[in-house]
């Protein structure tokens, strides 16, 4: 005879009503760990993804993702010509608030290396990648955009030809890909009144200018784009990534790089590392304290409701000492109603939160591992917070029965 | 079991003392009580309310034990002054039948697996045990009350749900205290009468506690106290078995 399921199924509304209780309370831990992980997995999602074996900024910098990197253009070339070196390929990245609906809509564009890269990698949930070099857009599906609807970014409309998902800048935007010339059309977009200010600033420079002067052929130039201007103008990718041949070894290559003057190289995995110690650590910090502090705060709770329902059956824990029911009787009946209780919340918790966590802004990832962690430190708590209980009923004298 | 041993005595208790409380609120309970029940032998305990018999009962039982004396159940000492000669609590679960003036019933178990339990507790099967407790409880007129919570059942019959348990493991003690209040004057003499009878035919020695003098005739032996003094009245008519149906 099972005294404990006996106990349960006499008082089950209320048993199930504290198992609901718990499973809130751990489904809350739970939705923690997963929002942490959900950080540090979109925050790295991307590098990893990409598949770029070595990322080459600008000199002393953090970037691309925790600080501004500028490198020029033509940096994809020197790169593809270093021995072990397979494949270079532009970065551009940058993030736009832009109203749709009346609605602010954040997008994190990034530049693909069209022709060589034409988003293949982006895991795609319907759709295409990109198969023309303008105009085109892969977008996440957080961003709300379905394959075929038309968006306005600067001067021109991009039509969405696929869409992927999880694909989150590290500020929890969704990624829009589009090619590099588009990304970077959208990110120096200036308004045409502006650009006719400035090209007749140029001219006005370039008439007192004695060069021009003497050759006034060289006015022409003032009217093109700042980006082709022969003049040291400013470097417009954010970064080079670098894909080896097989074989090539990560650190001779990253050696050749890191010679070169105006540039710094990090590997993939310090990439991740710059990401995670830096613009996310903050975040990530903030949570996993919480988590823990909310662990704290679900065992406190715990052992008090097993401490109160052990308290509710103290005049039976008496009377079965009185027919003289050995204490590992006694014992067994806390402990395994704490174990029911710790189990039964925490499958109320997993059910629960696996259907409300897809429902939040951002991902909420319940790991293998975490969810292993957690179980194992439901246990731990249902067995401590019973130790209340099972103190209390040892204390429990038989002539209590009699009262 | 028929014959009886009569140098083992089922009860020897031994000027038991209860004190309760210290200094100021101390209260003699029980002085010096003495008892011995031989085996198979049914006494009754007297007394005015709060003469302390629930004390020497639940000392005897080894739940409440006495600040001194020296109790020995079936030859087997268990209790000498503050010594204990053997766990209480197995000792209780093997030896010692108990009904309460309030039916003391596990709320969360029907009154068949109340019964039930305390014979698994005592390493019976729940085959067996659930067989027996049925018979019991069939005996006792409740077997209809079976599934039933004990919160379904009249008070009456919870008793006998509590006396069928006391009996399942065949005790060497039973100890009752006012276990008839609840019930009519018919089922109190029906679970006197069934008490003589355990008696008489397993050699157990009972122990009760009545205020209904007119079982009286039941017992073999009536014991009275009074503000904590322990008597031995005269013996009365003889116990007569009559009316007892077969268990
Ligand atoms: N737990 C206790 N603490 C203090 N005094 C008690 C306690 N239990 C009983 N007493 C006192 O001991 C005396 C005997 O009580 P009890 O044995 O219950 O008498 P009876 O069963 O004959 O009515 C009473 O004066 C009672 O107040
Ligand atoms: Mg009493």
């Amino acid at each position: 005879m099972n005294l404990a399921m006996k106990d349960i199924r006499h008082n089950l509304g209320r048993f199930l009503l504290t198992a609901v209780g718990i499973g809130m309370l751990l489904m809350v831990v739970m939705g923690m760990g997963g929002i942490y992980r959900g950080v540090v997995e979109d925050a790295t999602l991307l590098i990893d993804r990409v598949g770029a074996d070595l990322w080459i900024v600008q000199r002393d910098t953090r970037g691309p993702f925790a600080e501004l990197s500028r490198v020029p253009s033509n940096l994809v070339f020197r790169a593809a010509t270093v021995p072990g070196v397979q494949l270079s390929r532009e970065f551009v990245y940058h993030t736009v608030q832009r109203q749709r609906d009346g609605k602010p809509l954040r997008i994190a564009v990034l530049g693909l290396s069209w022709p060589t890269d034409k988003g293949e990698w982006v895991p795609l949930i319907t759709g295409r990648p990109l198969g023309q070099s303008h105009y085109e857009m892969i977008a996440d599906k957080s961003l709300g955009l379905g394959v075929g609807e038309q968006l306005e970014l600067g001067k021109e409309t991009y039509t969405v030809v696929g869409t992927t998902n999880n694909m989150i800048s590290s500020g929890g935007d969704g990624i829009a890909f589009v090619t590099v010339a588009d990304a970077q059309a959208i990110q120096f977009d200036v308004p045409g009144e502006a650009v006719r200010l400035e090209r007749a600033a140029r001219e006005a420079r370039g008439e007192v200018f004695e060069l021009a002067i003497q050759q006034p052929m060289m006015l022409n130039n003032a009217a093109r784009p700042s980006g082709e201007l022969p003049a040291v103008a400013r470097p417009q990718i954010s970064a080079v990534m670098v894909t080896l041949s097989p074989g090539a070894d990560v650190n001779h290559v990253a050696e050749t790089f890191s010679g070169w003057g105006d540039v710094s190289v990090f590997t993939a995995d310090g990439q991740r590392e710059l990401l995670l110690k830096g613009s996310v650590e903050k975040v990530r910090q903030q949570i996993g304290l919480f988590r823990v502090l909310l662990t704290v705060i679900a065992a406190i709770i715990m052992a008090l409701i097993l401490y109160t329902l052990t308290l509710d059956k103290i005049h039976s824990i008496a009377l079965l000492k009185l027919i003289g029911a050995p204490n590992t009787v006694i014992l067994g009946l806390i402990l395994q109603q704490a174990l029911i209780l710790g189990v039964v919340g925490f499958g109320i918790a997993y059910l629960v939160g696996q259907q409300l966590f897809p429902m939040f802004p951002r991902r909420v990832i319940l790991a293998e591992s975490d969810l292993l962690q957690l179980a194992g430190i439901v246990l731990a708590i249902s067995v401590l917070s019973s130790l209340l209980g099972i103190w209390k009923t040892m204390k429990v004298s038989p002539n209590e029965a009699l009262t | 079991m028929t014959t009886l041993d009569s140098k083992k005595f089922a009860i020897d208790a031994v000027k038991l003392t209860k004190i309760y409380g210290s200094g100021n609120t101390e209260v003699v309970a029980m002085r010096d009580a003495s008892m011995q029940v031989a085996q198979g032998e049914v006494v009754a305990l007297l007394g005015p309310s709060g003469s302390g018999k629930s004390t020497f009962l639940t000392a005897v039982g080894l739940i409440n034990p006495p600040t001194s004396g020296r109790i020995t159940i079936k030859g087997q000492l268990v209790l000498d002054g503050e010594t204990e000669h053997a766990n209480l609590r197995s000792f209780r679960r093997q030896h010692i039948g108990f009904i309460f003036q309030k039916s003391n019933l596990i709320p969360f178990l029907s009154a068949v697996e109340n019964i039930q339990i305390a014979m698994q507790l005592n390493g019976q099967s729940s085959g067996f045990a659930r067989r027996r407790a049925i018979e019991l409880m069939d005996y006792l007129g409740v077997a209809d009350r079976a599934d039933n919570f004990p919160s379904m059942l009249s008070g009456g019959q919870q008793q006998r749900v509590a006396v069928a348990r006391a009996l399942a493991n065949h005790p060497s003690v039973i100890l009752a205290d006012e276990p008839t209040a609840a019930l009519d004057g018919h089922r109190g003499r029906q679970v006197m009468e069934l008490f003589a009878k355990v008696a008489h035919e397993q050699g157990t020695g009972v122990i009760v506690v009545t205020h209904d003098h007119r079982a009286l005739d039941v017992f073999d032996t009536i014991y009275e106290m009074e503000d904590g003094l322990m008597h031995e009245q005269p013996k009365q008519s003889a116990s007569s078995l009559d009316g007892a149906q077969s268990l």
